[in-house]
């Protein structure tokens, strides 16, 4: 039934099977040795039925020294705690963590966080225990499901030998379930049409949201959020069940 | 730890009334804010909904609608909403919409309340009346130019010597030896109850009378200083400012002006006071004027006359200095044309009385405007005999206005148009079929004959005009009506949206017209009810000051109308001045990106006042036929 693989490539297939996230939390909640991981988990989730519109929701934005969990590590960690209604930035958070694996040139020119940035700041153990407090008990929403979740469970496993896991919406996946759903048709591919970008940027401009400066985890997981409000304002409803969006 | 909400922080930092706030205010507002998402549609703010927080539009577009359903605002990025609410009960007043779909920033209460406490800036911005933020707004204008706007008593530095009026020429002359100074005052012992045992100034002597009416005439020296005083003596009140004290002494060429203070002399200025006080400024033109002796050289002094404009605008004046000024320009060029004309053509052969019309009689003149001018001649006038001679000097003063720049009247209203070159008892009857027998048709066109002034000649006809006009008027129901009817073809707009001028049913325009949609109606507006209460003053703040003066007006109307004239008159006289600047020929129409945000939301504030007052000015004289 439920199998949390070791690696990262096992991770999408158990995306396909549909998880019973609240049962694995309450599991969970038994069988972590952590004390961190087992306060985690007793923060209930709300059930898969429960209606967006009674969700709490935290977007989560990971700025990494690169894109593999197992060779890259956080720099810095953005978040912000929403519902349909509101996007609350006085409980938002950001922390830039020092990370055991090297910080290379060409990433100091995406994100800005230079090695002296990085020299001063505390190790991710040292604030492990506030992420968790601020995703407890709430669904998470990344854009792009590749990096938070991993690096999360990566960053767990090389410092505690126990990893995480957790339902997450993605931003990216909602607009590729509207614009990759069919293969393009033959007048579009004749005109030789690109297909919809579903990055972060463009997705926002096709909700009239406006041009934020990108690569600031802070700032990405504002725009996540923003973006997820967009999504159901236009195309699910505040009665749509949350196991309809999360993976 | 917690690093600031960049993006947030600095899209507040180009809006008022956030631009005002220091940066670490604004990075704590941005710390605090909430932001929620609206489909194109929705609505956000419900009627009677209880509220929490300041609406800024992040993206998108919101509009919002009166109570009666009429459209109130639209707004997109940076524009706020929601702050009547948060300042009266925590009600929504005014619902709203997204139009577009819009990424709206909450200000939540308790920082809203922090910011409305702590900086004045903020506060003025969203206070609770629109009328409010614009008397703020014109305030503060005003006190940016308190040297423009010194008063005349500030002038004064000594207590007035006096003479009485039984005294000699000589001892006149030994007093004024021993005062050094130029000018008496002459009074007289109380004569009658109404005095209160005052003495009554009835004359001033000035060193040139006694030139002039004494030695150059051989009278004696025991002669009463009464026999060569000027009578009728204009005064200046001490509260009034320097600027008017100026305009006064050039308008009647007087070089000593008598101060009072309810009726009583306390003080005389002379023009070297006001020299030294303006030593800069630039109405200096006006004597340059009457010393041009040719059309060609009256017409060289067109760049002067942009500069005095520029110069004002600089300075800060406010809008009534630089109408009254500009009016004083216009004037002198009228008088100097005549005397010119008269030169070359000879004297008169009857009296007459030159008239200005519209924005020059009211004082409210600009840079480019029109002349509007006609004359009254005298009941003796023969067309067959005098006509030639009334015909010619009007071609050569309107053809001389138009050579510097008052362009010739598109609607023919000038002294070289017949119909507008008659003698008093045919404009005694012009004027009394008006006002008696007026429909809107035949007023549409002849609003501009009731703000008369006499410039030249017989000045006294154009005041038994305006007599009989201010007797008249508000006796004819009738003809009110039909003033209002027309004050109210031209509407102002409800306000802006993004580069666009808004219409009252949501339509938009590429620019607007201040004149035609602002200053115009509004001293449309004036008009109708300082001749309702038989006001004979033609600027439309003196008229205003008579209107306030009775109970016309519900409470506050006439100081909200005040404010709403001078902004919307400096709005366009800045802008005339910036084109100006740029070499460029100004004009009255401003499109909306030339606007500053402070421009934008005190201008829709006139607007809307004017748009009150103009339905109140349809109820009031509503015509029963």
């Amino acid at each position: 039934m439920l199998y949390l693989g070791k690696s990262n490539t096992s991770s999408s297939q158990r995306e396909d099977t549909a998880v019973d996230w609240p049962q694995f939390y309450d599991d969970s909640a038994l069988s972590a040795k952590d004390v961190r991981l087992k306060a985690f988990y007793s923060e209930s989730l709300p059930h898969g039925k429960t209606p967006l519109e009674r969700i709490d929701f935290v977007a989560l934005d990971f700025e990494t020294t690169g894109f593999d969990p197992k060779r890259n590590g956080i720099l810095s960690i953005g978040l912000v705690p929403f519902t349909l209604r509101r996007i609350h930035c006085a409980s938002a958070k950001y922390w830039v963590v020092r990370p055991r694996a090297q910080l290379d040139h060409a990433s100091v020119a995406i994100h800005g966080i230079t090695h002296s940035d990085v020299q001063s700041a505390p190790d991710f153990m040292r604030i492990v225990d506030h992420l968790l407090a601020a995703l407890a008990g709430k669904v998470v929403v990344v854009h792009h499901r590749g990096i938070e979740r991993p690096f999360l469970d990566a960053a767990l496993r090389k410092r505690i030998h126990e990893g995480i896991a957790f339902p997450v919406i993605d931003t990216m996946e909602l607009e590729a379930r509207l614009h990759r759903a069919k293969p393009m048709n033959l007048m579009d591919k004749l005109l030789n049409k690109e297909p919809a970008s579903i990055r972060l940027v463009d997705s926002r401009a096709r909700y009239n949201l406006p041009y934020y400066q990108q690569h600031h985890a802070l700032t990405d997981a504002l725009a996540t959020a923003e973006l997820l409000l967009a999504q159901i304002a236009h195309r699910f409803s505040p009665d749509t069940p949350i196991d309809a969006l999360w993976l | 730890m917690k690093a600031e909400l960049i993006e947030v922080q600095n899209f507040l930092k180009r809006y008022p009334p956030f631009s005002t706030l220091p940066d670490d205010t604004l990075h704590w507002v941005a710390d605090n804010i909430e932001v929620g998402y609206f489909k194109a549609g929705t609505q956000i703010l419900e009627f009677g909904q209880e509220i929490d927080a300041l609406h800024v539009v992040r993206s998108g577009a919101v509009e919002v609608f009166r109570r009666n359903g009429d459209l109130y605002n639209r707004m997109s990025e940076g524009g706020i909403f929601g702050e009547y609410g948060l300042l009266r009960n925590r009600q929504i007043r005014f619902p709203a919409k997204a139009l577009e779909d819009s990424l709206i920033y909450f200000i939540p209460e308790p920082i809203f309340a922090e910011l409305f406490e702590s900086f004045e800036s903020f506060a003025d911005f969203v206070e609770i009346e629109d009328s409010a933020r614009l008397r703020n707004a014109v305030s503060r204008h005003e006190q940016a130019n308190q040297l423009m706007a010194s008063e005349v008593k500030n002038l004064i530095t000594r207590p007035p010597v006096c003479i009485e009026a039984q005294a000699s020429v000589k001892d006149a002359a030994i007093l004024m030896s021993a005062e050094s100074i130029s000018s008496l005052l002459i009074m007289q012992s109380p004569v009658s109850d109404t005095d209160y045992g005052l003495p009554k100034m009835v004359g001033i002597i000035t060193d040139r009378d006694l030139r002039t009416r004494l030695v150059a005439k051989g009278l004696d020296y025991t002669t009463p200083v009464a026999d060569i005083m000027s009578t009728d003596v204009i005064t200046i009140e001490s509260s009034q400012y320097v600027f008017e004290a100026m305009m006064t002494m050039l308008r009647y060429n007087l070089h000593h002006l008598p101060v009072v203070s309810y009726h009583r002399p306390v003080g005389v200025i002379a023009i070297s006071d006001i020299i030294r006080y303006e030593s800069r400024n630039s109405l200096y033109l006006v004597g340059s004027i009457f010393r041009q002796n040719s059309v060609e050289e009256l017409s060289a002094l067109l760049p002067e006359v942009k500069a005095c404009f520029i110069r004002m605008v600089n300075e800060d004046a406010n809008s009534r200095m630089i109408g009254s000024a500009m009016a004083v320009i216009g004037r002198s060029f009228k008088q100097r044309l005549l005397e010119l004309g008269e030169a070359k053509l000879g004297p008169p052969p009857v009296p007459y009385c030159f008239l200005a019309l519209g924005s020059m009689a009211r004082d409210e003149q600009l840079i480019i405007t029109d002349q509007d001018n006609a004359m009254i001649l005298d009941n003796r006038f023969d067309p067959e005999i005098h006509d030639g001679y009334f015909k010619a000097l009007a071609e050569f003063v309107c053809d001389g206005l138009a050579a510097c720049g008052y362009t010739h009247c598109k609607g023919d209203i000038m002294a070289t148009n017949s119909r507008w070159r008659q003698p008093l008892e045919v404009w005694e009857g012009y004027f009394k079929e008006w006002i008696d027998n007026p429909t809107p048709e035949s007023l549409l066109n002849s609003s501009i004959f009731f703000d008369l002034d006499g410039v030249w000649g017989e000045l006294k006809w154009a005041t038994q005009l305006n007599q009989l006009i201010a007797r008249r008027a508000k006796k004819s129901p009738l003809f009110l009506a039909c003033m209002a009817r027309n004050a109210l073809n031209r509407t102002p707009p409800l306000g802006f949206f993004k580069d666009f001028v808004m219409e009252q049913d949501g339509r938009q325009n590429n620019t607007i017209n201040m004149k035609r949609r602002g200053t115009a109606p509004l001293a449309d507006l004036i008009r109708v009810h300082a001749l309702a209460i038989g006001s004979q003053a033609r600027n439309s703040f003196d008229r205003l000051r008579d209107i306030l003066e009775t109970d016309i007006l519900p409470r506050g109307r006439g100081q909200d109308l005040r404010d709403a004239l001078e902004l919307i008159a400096l709005v366009r006289i800045r802008h005339q001045a910036l084109a100006l600047e740029k070499g460029e020929e100004p004009n009255n129409n401003i499109a909306p990106e030339h606007l500053s945000d402070f421009e934008r939301k005190n201008l829709k504030d006139a607007f809307q006042i004017l748009s009150n007052a103009q339905k109140y000015l349809k109820f009031c004289y509503q015509s029963n036929r």
